[in-house]
This record gives C-alpha cells, sequence and structure tokens, in this order.
C-alpha cells in the first residue's frame, strides 16, 4: 500500500482557521480599503471613472468601495495609492449587501443603520440554530467564470479541509442546509437556481460567492444575464443591479474575484453562525 | 487593416463553404467560423484555417438583408457547432445543415421560419435583453422505446453548470447530447465599445481558469493590430504565469479522476500541489489565478519573488508532482478505470482538428508554442509532449502528466532568463489603431484564438474561441460503453472549462 504511508509524508498541512490564524494572506488581494476619510471635490468626480464597474463612489464627499462590485482589479490602488490600499484579511463576508459598501477605516457605509447588521445577525443564528452540528452545501453555478468552482471545490482539499468543522458537500438539494451560489447570474439558470432553492427544506441560508454572484461582475450587464432584484427571470431591463440576488433571497454576501476558499469559509461560518464573535481573532 | 503573419483571402459568401473544405482538403486545419457585425447591417463571416506555421483567413460579407449562407458542415463537419452559435447570436442560417438546434442561446423560432425577425444579439448593435425559449430546443417524439435523461444544468458536485441528455433508443448505444447554454453570459458581446485595458480584464473572465492564456491572446491581438510587440523581460513573466495555470489546470484533472476511482491519498496529494501552484501564482502576483498581470503591451510588473525562491518552489513542486504523478501510473486500480475509456479514435480526433491534450491524446493536437510560437516561446527550448494515438482517458492523462513536467521546465527557464532583465522594461506603449488582428496561444485545453476588431481606440468586438468550445463537439462522440460508470472520466479527461463553451 505505497500511498497510505504518503499520506503522512507532509504532517500536518490543515489550517487551523477559524480556531487560530492562518498567516496564508499578505501580499494577497482580498479587498479594497479606502484610506482617505475625505476627499477634495475634484477627485470626486476622477475616482469613479478609475473603475472598470463601477464599484467606486464618492457621494457626499466620502469615497466609498462597493466589494460587491470589485473585481481587485487594482486599477484604483494603482492610480491614487493615497486613496486605496489592498487588504489582506480574506475575512470579508457580509450578512448585509449594503455592508460590502466601504468607506475610510473599514467602516461599512451601511453604519447609518447600526441595527441592521445585529437584527440580520439575529435572524439568521434564530434561522440556522439547528444547523450547528453539521452543516450540508449544495452548489449551484448560475454562470460563472469557472474559477469560483475551482475555489469551492479547494475548500475540501487537505489544507482547507471543511470536514473537519462538521461542513459538507452534498448532491441532493433535499438534504441540504446552504445553497452557495456562484456565478453572475444568466437568464438560463434563473429557473434551475430557484427550483435549487425550493427543493431544500427549512431552515435554509444562502451564500452568494464572489463580485460575479453578488452584483454580476465585469460581465454584467449583458442580454443573457440577470438585471438584479425585480429583473430576473427576464422580465427586467439590462443595466440595473446584476448578480444572483434577485433570484434566491442570499442572507450572506463574500466579495472576491473569485472569492478565495478562506473567504469562502468565512463566509459559510457567517452563514451558519459558527463564527468566533466579530471583533475577534483575524486568521 | 490586417495586422497579423496571416493571409485573407475574400470570398463570395456561395464560395466560402467550397473554399473552405478545398482547404481543409489540402491539409489545413479548420479552426473555426465566426460573425463580425459589419457597417450598415452587413455582417462579415471569417473562417479560420491553421496549418503549418500560418494561418489563413477566409472572409465573406453577407450584406443587410441576407440571412443564408451555404453550410460548410456537411463537408467539414467541424464547422457544425460554429454554425449552430452564429445561428444563435447573429440570427444566420447554414444554409443545408441539418440540424441547427441552438446551442449557447435558444431563443424562440425554428430553423425553418428563422430570417430577418430573429434577434441578432450577438451584434454590438443588437437587444440589449433576449428571452430564451427552451422550447426551442428539440425534444425526442414519440419512437417506441426511445429515452430521453436529462442532466443538470445544476450538477450533483462542485461542477460547472451545464446540461446533457442521454438518449437511448432500444439496444443502440445511448447517445449523449450536451447543452451549454444555461451559462452563456454572452461575454463576447460585453467586449463590444470596452476600453482595451478593460477588455484584457474581461478577457480573464471569458475562462477564469485560464485567465493568463486569454489576456495574453487578446493583448496579442491588439498588439498586433498596433504592430508592437512587448519587451523580452514582459514576455517572460507572461511565459512563467501561463505555464504554471497549464500546471494548475492539469493537476485539476488528475484531482477529478483521483476522486472519482477513489484514491483518498491520491486525491489529496494532488489536490494539495494545485493549492501549491495557486499559491505560487499569488506570491509571485498577488491573485490566485494571476489577474492583473498580463496587460497589453506587457506585464504590469515583474514578480515579487526572488529568482532563487522561485526556482526552489518550482523545483518542489516538480519533485512532489513527479514522483506521486509515478506511483498513480502505477496504481492498476486506478489505471484499470481509464484504460479503453471515453475513446477518440485518431482519424476522428485528426478530422476534427481536436486541439490540446485531448488531441495530442488521439493523434492530432498541435501545440501552437511549436508550431506558430509567439512571445518568450520563440526562445525557449522544449519538447513539446509526445503524440499518442490510443485516445483514451489513459492517454489524456499521460499527455497532462508530460506537460506538466515541460511546464515546470519552461517556468525555470523563463526565471533563469529574467535575471538577465533585471529592471525591465515590461511594458511597450501599445498606440491606438483601428483593425482587425488575431492572437493565439497554447491554453491549458488547446489552442486558444481571439479575434479582435478595433475602432476609434476602443474594441469594436472581440470574440475568444476557447479549445473548450472545439473539442467539446467530440463528447458525445467518446462514450461507446457504458455512459452512467464511464462519465466521470470521461468528462474529467476533457478537462472542458464550461465557461469557455458557453461564451
Ligand atoms: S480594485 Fe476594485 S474598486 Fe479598485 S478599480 Fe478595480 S474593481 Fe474598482
Amino acid at each position: 500500500m505505497p500511498w497510505a504511508t504518503r499520506g503522512l509524508r507532509d504532517g500536518i498541512v490543515t489550517t487551523r482557521y477559524p480556531r487560530r490564524p492562518d498567516d496564508y494572506g499578505p501580499g494577497f488581494r482580498a479587498a479594497i480599503r479606502v484610506l482617505q476619510p475625505g476627499v477634495d471635490p475634484v477627485a470626486a468626480t476622477e475616482l469613479p471613472g478609475l473603475c472598470p464597474t463601477g464599484a467606486i463612489g464618492a457621494a457626499g464627499g466620502r469615497v466609498a468601495v462597493d466589494r460587491g462590485r470589485c473585481i481587485l482589479c487594482g486599477r484604483c490602488v494603482e492610480g491614487r495609492p493615497d486613496v486605496f490600499a489592498f487588504d489582506a484579511s480574506p475575512e470579508v463576508a457580509a450578512l448585509r449587501r449594503a455592508s460590502l459598501v466601504v468607506t475610510a477605516g473599514g467602516a461599512d457605509a451601511d453604519d447609518d443603520d447600526d441595527g441592521a447588521v445585529e437584527r440580520a445577525r439575529a435572524e439568521l443564528g434564530r434561522r440556522v440554530r439547528v444547523l450547528r452540528r453539521s452543516v450540508h452545501i449544495r452548489h449551484v453555478d448560475a454562470g460563472s467564470d469557472g474559477s469560483d468552482e475551482w475555489e469551492v471545490a479547494a475548500l475540501t482539499n487537505p489544507v482547507y479541509d471543511v470536514q473537519r468543522l462538521g461542513i459538507f458537500f452534498t448532491a441532493s438539494p433535499r438534504h441540504a442546509d446552504l445553497l452557495l451560489v456562484t456565478g453572475c447570474g444568466t437568464r438560463g439558470m434563473y429557473g434551475p437556481l430557484v427550483r435549487t432553492y425550493e427543493a431544500m427544506p427549512d431552515p435554509k441560508v444562502v451564500v452568494a460567492a464572489g463580485a460575479d454572484a453578488a452584483s454580476g461582475g465585469l460581465v454584467h450587464p449583458t442580454y443573457a444575464t440577470l438585471g438584479g432584484a425585480g429583473g430576473a427571470g427576464g422580465a427586467g431591463g439590462a443595466g440595473g443591479a446584476g448578480g444572483v440576488g434577485g433570484a434566491v433571497p442570499v442572507d450572506v454576501w463574500v466579495p472576491g474575484s473569485p472569492a478565495s476558499p478562506f473567504s469562502l469559509l468565512h463566509g459559510i461560518l457567517l452563514a451558519v453562525g459558527l463564527l468566533p464573535r466579530a471583533g475577534g481573532r483575524k486568521p | 487593416m490586417i495586422a497579423s503573419p496571416h493571409g485573407v483571402v475574400v470570398v463570395r459568401p456561395d464560395d466560402l463553404a467550397g473554399t473552405v473544405a478545398s482547404s481543409v482538403g489540402r491539409g489545413r486545419r479548420f479552426a473555426g467560423l465566426f460573425a463580425f457585425a459589419g457597417a450598415a447591417g452587413a455582417t462579415t463571416l471569417r473562417a479560420v484555417l491553421a496549418g503549418g506555421r500560418s494561418l489563413d483567413i477566409v472572409e465573406a460579407v453577407l450584406p443587410r438583408g441576407a440571412d443564408t449562407y451555404p453550410a460548410l458542415s456537411p463537408s467539414v463537419p467541424a464547422a457544425a457547432w460554429y454554425e449552430r452559435e452564429i445561428h444563435d447570436l447573429f440570427g444566420l442560417v447554414a444554409a443545408g445543415q441539418p440540424r441547427l438546434d441552438p446551442l449557447v442561446l435558444p431563443l424562440a423560432g425554428t430553423p425553418e421560419v428563422a430570417g430577418a425577425a430573429r434577434p441578432r444579439p450577438g451584434r454590438p448593435d443588437g437587444p440589449r435583453v433576449v428571452d430564451l425559449d427552451t422550447a426551442a430546443l428539440p425534444r425526442h417524439v414519440g419512437g417506441e422505446g426511445v429515452f430521453t435523461i436529462p442532466y443538470g444544468p445544476v450538477r450533483s458536485g462542485v461542477f460547472e453548470a451545464v446540461e446533457y441528455v442521454v438518449e437511448t433508443v432500444g439496444e443502440h448505444i445511448p447517445h449523449l447530447r450536451v447543452r451549454p447554454y444555461p451559462k452563456h453570459r454572452g461575454a463576447a458581446r460585453r467586449f463590444a465599445g470596452m476600453g482595451v485595458a478593460d477588455g484584457v480584464l474581461l478577457a480573464e473572465r471569458v475562462e477564469g481558469t485560464a485567465s493568463v492564456a486569454h489576456a495574453t491572446a487578446f493583448c496579442q491581438a491588439v498588439e498586433a493590430i498596433a504592430a508592437t510587440e512587448p519587451p523580452p523581460g514582459a514576455q517572460l513573466v507572461r511565459v512563467l504565469h501561463a505555464e504554471l495555470e497549464r500546471v494548475a489546470n492539469h493537476l485539476d484533472t488528475v484531482v477529478r479522476h483521483t476522486e472519482g476511482s477513489g484514491q483518498a491519498v491520491a486525491n489529496a496529494r494532488m489536490s494539495m500541489h494545485k493549492e501549491r501552484v495557486l499559491r505560487l501564482q499569488a506570491r509571485l502576483c498577488g491573485h490566485r489565478f494571476a489577474r492583473g498581470v498580463v496587460v497589453a503591451g506587457g506585464v504590469a510588473a515583474p514578480p515579487r519573488l526572488p529568482p532563487a525562491e522561485i526556482l526552489a518552489a518550482l523545483d518542489a513542486l516538480q519533485r512532489d508532482v513527479e514522483d506521486d504523478g509515478r506511483l498513480l501510473m502505477q496504481t492498476p486500480s486506478f489505471l484499470d478505470r481509464l484504460r479503453g475509456t471515453g475513446v477518440v479514435p485518431a482519424p476522428t480526433a485528426v478530422d476534427h482538428g481536436a486541439l490540446g491534450p485531448v488531441g495530442r491524446a488521439s493523434g492530432a493536437g498541435e501545440d501552437v508554442r511549436v508550431s506558430r510560437p509567439y512571445g518568450a516561446y520563440r526562445r525557449l527550448g522544449f519538447e513539446p509532449a509526445e503524440i499518442l494515438l490510443d485516445g483514451d482517458a489513459l492517454a489524456r492523462q499521460v499527455v497532462r502528466l508530460d506537460e506538466i513536467s515541460t511546464s515546470l521546465h519552461l517556468a525555470r527557464q523563463a526565471v533563469d532568463e529574467l535575471s538577465e532583465h533585471p529592471g525591465g522594461p515590461w511594458r511597450t506603449r501599445v498606440a491606438h489603431a483601428d483593425g482587425f488582428g488575431v492572437g493565439w496561444v497554447e491554453a491549458p485545453h488547446g489552442e486558444l484564438l481571439y479575434l479582435v476588431a478595433t475602432e476609434g481606440g476602443r474594441i469594436q468586438q472581440a470574440k475568444a474561441r476557447s479549445a473548450s468550445f472545439h473539442n467539446l463537439a467530440l463528447f458525445g462522440q467518446a462514450f461507446r460503453g457504458d455512459i452512467f460508470t464511464d462519465f466521470v472520466f470521461i468528462e474529467a479527461s476533457f478537462g472542458t472549462s464550461m465557461a469557455g463553451v458557453a461564451g
């Protein structure tokens, strides 16, 4: 049995995240951070033009980046290193779509509705209490570029090994607690996606993985992508908010292009209430 | 203006099929048929023919209102999928093609009544929204003992979306049909009107597991139009990332094979090696899929690691992957699952012009790094993978393991030579130029083509032809035995990127 001995060859390669931080991260693009609290009016008109997906806004003298739209191309960091920087922490998932819009200091632009995140967390907590022992994930590709699936599949490799956390992938929607959706949301996947969601028993949670799923990404809008909320199913026009949020009720949003395995894991743990309390250690 | 090293022959639409057929008859390889929107509602059809060191284009212009052209597929069967795609996206009917079924976009209207009234979403001036009509997909009506079993598009596992339809008729061997349309994103249309810099970012996402290949092929088309070339150092950086990308893709197929055959330890180790490659990419450039590295005219930056550190990482990777690969190829329970499975007979592959490892396992599959070398491949020396004739999943596996070693060897050479260009330059200015250009690379899946037309400094239209698209037309033919037990291996051994097929 030559393979048996090989299994031991490299010792323990598995990350200890989320119990311990993981030092894989520095130098790695996980998200964009805004450095400047205020910005002059000239820059405010110039900044949005930097971004290929319209992720940068500069309303009311404050610069904001929508991580749900950001494809991490780095153009803003290169063009205005005084305003933007890469953030290496992969813990970027959020419970509300609006929380993906960040301003200086890492605070999300959602802070005018202080209680909203807490309420979302509590609501989700009630729903997923029964899931905490083990979680079964159903993955659906709703029009990805293919890289998202690699990162999702990586979760089961020995490095991330999500089985150790009681997280499993399942082929049957009837045994699934968590719907993990990748891709920009194509018109051809609208029906199959909705049917998969409906076939899952309650309680269930939905994670939109990657900027494509959150907003349609760079590919959106085309004649073949979903128009976003209200436009799903072909009724709406192209040009609105894209992504899968108009097709299924998303509970957790994970930025990234594609979302890296640690970001995915963060999102999944957030969705099922298995994450050590917020403000805890960074991986 | 045609700016690539290829010739263009312009023919009347009625002569297109005959010209292409006689060229194929003289030994050229049919590499694709594409529609480009012209002025005043006209459409230009471009057939690409490869062979030797050159790429030729046969062009025919259909004026506004003309919506049919004589089909190529009766004499060149490999054209069939292209004709179906053009029908879906440009509303043109290939007259004489017996099965013009929807491929990437089922729209209302059968081929028989199709015509000017069909929406033409592929055109830059086409509709902003279309409604899919799955009733346009063919159904098998009646016939005693006919069963059609659909699979997908939601898969039983972490896979890209695609629909397969298995048709069984009595005692005959079941037939498998592929429907890539559910994840059609309209990527080609999205290029229209973009600036070149945004176009590179979009190219990276057309087939996201081959981002470097797509960005490079797209940029080479743009660079050809502007008659410029990246600096030597930048060409080497492109090679480094492209070869690592190939290693990751080939390891991915090994991971899927070992998973399907229940080789738990081998599966764990191979998926760990793949993770190492993605992490190395990230350490070199900040992105696990090396996005943002390739830019028009060169690369954004040199590798972030010192050469000695990259070389050490490449050496360690090669040692471990080759070691595990050798053991895998001595594991009978693994070999038994692949041997004789999913055979694509060599004559079929050669006729079809099968690409990449799928082709090279079946007597075809020229490697354009050798036949039409580009960038630094013109200077780097390497032995291309041995062409095999067995055509089964095992042969495809052997080719890929062979190519992993070659890729790591090439990556090492690129790093060595990079030391001669310590300070760059990394980028040449690419002047705005209008015209039409073709770029190509040997992507992990095989020859990747980009056809790009620019106008006023922006992209007028761009079209990627992935090897996955071209090869997948052979997929149904690889099923000869038990569809259900062999499926996982045949699918894995094709190594298809569905995003690249659906567009
Ligand atoms: S990194 Fe994100 S926010 Fe910055 S320009 Fe690119 S897509 Fe826009």
